[in-house]
């Protein structure tokens, strides 16, 4: 006896989402909860950004350092490798550089590396602060001139420092990532919030804040799902746009991923561990309904790509 | 929610003068205003219109659908206004909506109209005889109107149930029983059958201060009953609509929820 799924229609959709100027990247658009493909369409799959840095990766593993060992102590050097050896979709560049305690850069230096950059790369490029509120608020405004015309994604905009980004964002013509704390009502309140000042709605990618597995990651499911639900099935036009899971920052910190097999051999091998970390998180994450993932390791990355063919097939 | 904008009548001076002297500006901008304030169909009341109604009507739809892209409800007892203005009617923004027939034999040939014309139709809950008593007889009266849609063929989704909303200041216990029959009507159908009220009827005669607060609370209690339509001024109930909205878990709260 065949199986006939019962299909649902919803009353709305997903915004189609365009980044990038040279080599412009597209995601979004679905008309159905992830992956439900017998229910609905998904004209774009999700894709996923290599996550460089403006200053070496000291608080990296290892075991991930190494993979990148030649080139992360410059950007170019790093944003080429991951365009042309990793054939990455799209590259997010973390000016982590710029946090009080990481260096404390300037934004004039960030806008230098965000401009360098540009010019080496003709993939997609998103811009994320180091999550220093008060610090993003003028880091990400001189990183968001310095990449006029180049049609980027500039990250992340929190309720205590979303005014200046956003006007930034908006003067430049760029997107915007509206990072909340796994608060779906905030969620909510952000997006309203920037949009009021005359910012498009659908110009906005949706940062729920990832959590890895087992240190959260059924909240930020959970959130995702709900958000999800809200869009297509309440047509709630304020929460309808693509949401964006930063994956590689919050897997590689947790034990499993750093923790050597001396100390704890029944975990097995520590390059795999990292690497399934990460998989295992943004995967998840793919099926709450992430269209862009930013990830570090690259097997992490084509694991996650291989997973994405199947479930699309 | 469906809002239908309550203010382009006959009654309001401003609205009787402008329709005498055929003067397009004030019904434009009372049109502009309600669409504005989240009006889903823009309500022309004519009144009985003895003299001149269709093409009184026919001006009153071209003039509304010139500067409001939505659907007109035709108010008025005059069957001729009525069939004129739904030949003039822009379909484009959706179907016009027939106000209204009910039990009185002189409103039967409405149904007709609404049939040929494919538009959706407003059923009064009152007969020829005097006023419904309660819920159960509004119901009875319901059944019949139902069934009489069914044999002109109007289907019964295009048919809205109004229970007939009476002034509290001389029926305060008719506020229930039209409370209790948005819930009933609903059950005579499956799916439920969609119900309208004339809001503002419920605080007619009453001082001026008082009347939104009757309007807007009542409303919150109707759309608590499952109400799907309501002939009112759009920017008094909106944050009603709003508020229930969240409450009931329609729609997702944020702070700012009256502003989106």
């Amino acid at each position: 006896m065949t199986f006939a799924a019962p299909v649902e229609t919803c009353p709305g959709s997903i915004y189609s989402v365009t980044f990038g100027s040279a080599k412009a990247l597209t995601i979004g658009g679905e008309t159905m909860l992830p992956f439900h493909s017998f229910e609905g369409a998904a004209p774009a799959a999700p894709a996923i950004a290599y996550e460089i840095q403006d200053i070496f990766p000291d608080d990296w593993p290892e075991t991930l350092q190494r993979v990148y060992a030649d080139v992360c102590g410059n950007p170019v050097a790093w944003a080429h490798y991951c365009e042309d050896e990793c054939n990455a979709q799209a590259i997010a560049l973390r000016l982590v550089g710029t946090h009080p305690d990481r260096g404390n850069r300037t934004s004039g230096e960030a806008a230098q590396v965000v401009s360098d950059v540009l010019r080496a790369v003709s993939v997609p490029l998103i811009i994320l602060g180091s999550n220093h509120v008060e610090k993003d608020a003028e880091v990400l405004v001189a990183a968001a001139d310095a990449a006029k015309g180049r049609r980027c994604i500039i990250g992340k905009a929190q309720e205590k420092n979303y005014k200046t980004i956003t006007a930034a964002a908006m003067a430049n013509d760029h997107l915007l990532i509206a990072m909340s704390e796994l608060d779906i009502n905030l969620c909510k309140q952000l997006n309203i919030l920037i949009t009021q000042m005359g910012f498009a709605r659908d110009r906005i990618l949706i940062d729920p804040m990832c959590s890895a597995l087992g240190y959260g990651l059924d909240y930020t499911w959970s959130v995702m799902e709900r958000i999800r639900i809200a869009a297509l099935y309440q047509n709630d036009a304020v929460m309808q746009q693509p949401m964006v899971g930063d994956v590689g920052m919050y897997t590689w910190k947790t034990k499993e991923a750093q923790a050597p097999e001396a100390e704890m051999p029944k975990w097995g091998s520590l390059d795999e561990r990292g690497i399934a970390w990460e998989a295992m998180t943004a995967g998840s994450m793919l099926l709450s309904g992430a269209e862009l993932l930013i990830m570090r390791h690259p097997a992490a990355a084509k694991a996650v790509g291989d997973f994405v063919a199947e479930l699309s097939a | 929610m469906l809002i239908i904008g309550e203010k382009l009548s006959i009654i309001a001076r401003r609205v009787r003068e402008a329709i005498q002297q055929r003067d397009k500006a004030p019904i434009q901008e009372i049109a502009v205003a309600q669409w504005k304030a989240g009006a889903g169909m823009i309500d022309a009341n004519i009144g009985p219109a003895e003299e001149d109604g269709p093409s009184l009507m026919e001006w009153m739809v071209t003039t509304i659908q010139e500067v409001v892209p939505l659907p007109v409800c035709l108010d008025t007892t005059n069957a001729a206004a009525i069939e004129a203005g739904l030949k003039v009617h822009n379909n484009t923004w959706g179907r016009p909506m027939v106000n209204s027939t009910s039990n009185d034999p002189e409103r039967f040939p409405m149904l007709d109209l609404a049939a040929q014309y494919n538009a959706l139709i407003i059923g009064l809950t009152v007969g020829r005889g005097g006023l419904p008593a309660d819920a159960e007889e509004r119901c009875a009266i319901a059944a019949e109107i139902m069934a009489r849609a069914m044999e002109t063929g109007v289907p019964l989704e295009d048919l809205y149930l109004d229970p007939l909303v009476l002034q509290i200041s001389t029926s305060q216990d008719h506020a229930r029983h039209v409370l209790n029959a948005v819930s009933m009507f609903q059950e005579l159908n499956d799916p439920p059958m969609k119900t309208v009220v004339g809001l503002s009827n419920i605080s007619n005669g009453c001082p001026k201060h008082v009347r939104p607060i009757l309007n807007r609370h009542f409303f919150a209690l109707l759309m608590h009953e499952g109400l799907s339509a309501a002939i009112a001024d759009p920017q008094e109930v909106f944050e009603t609509i709003r508020t229930l909205d969240v409450l009931s878990g329609k729609t997702l709260y944020a702070h700012s929820y009256l502003e989106t």
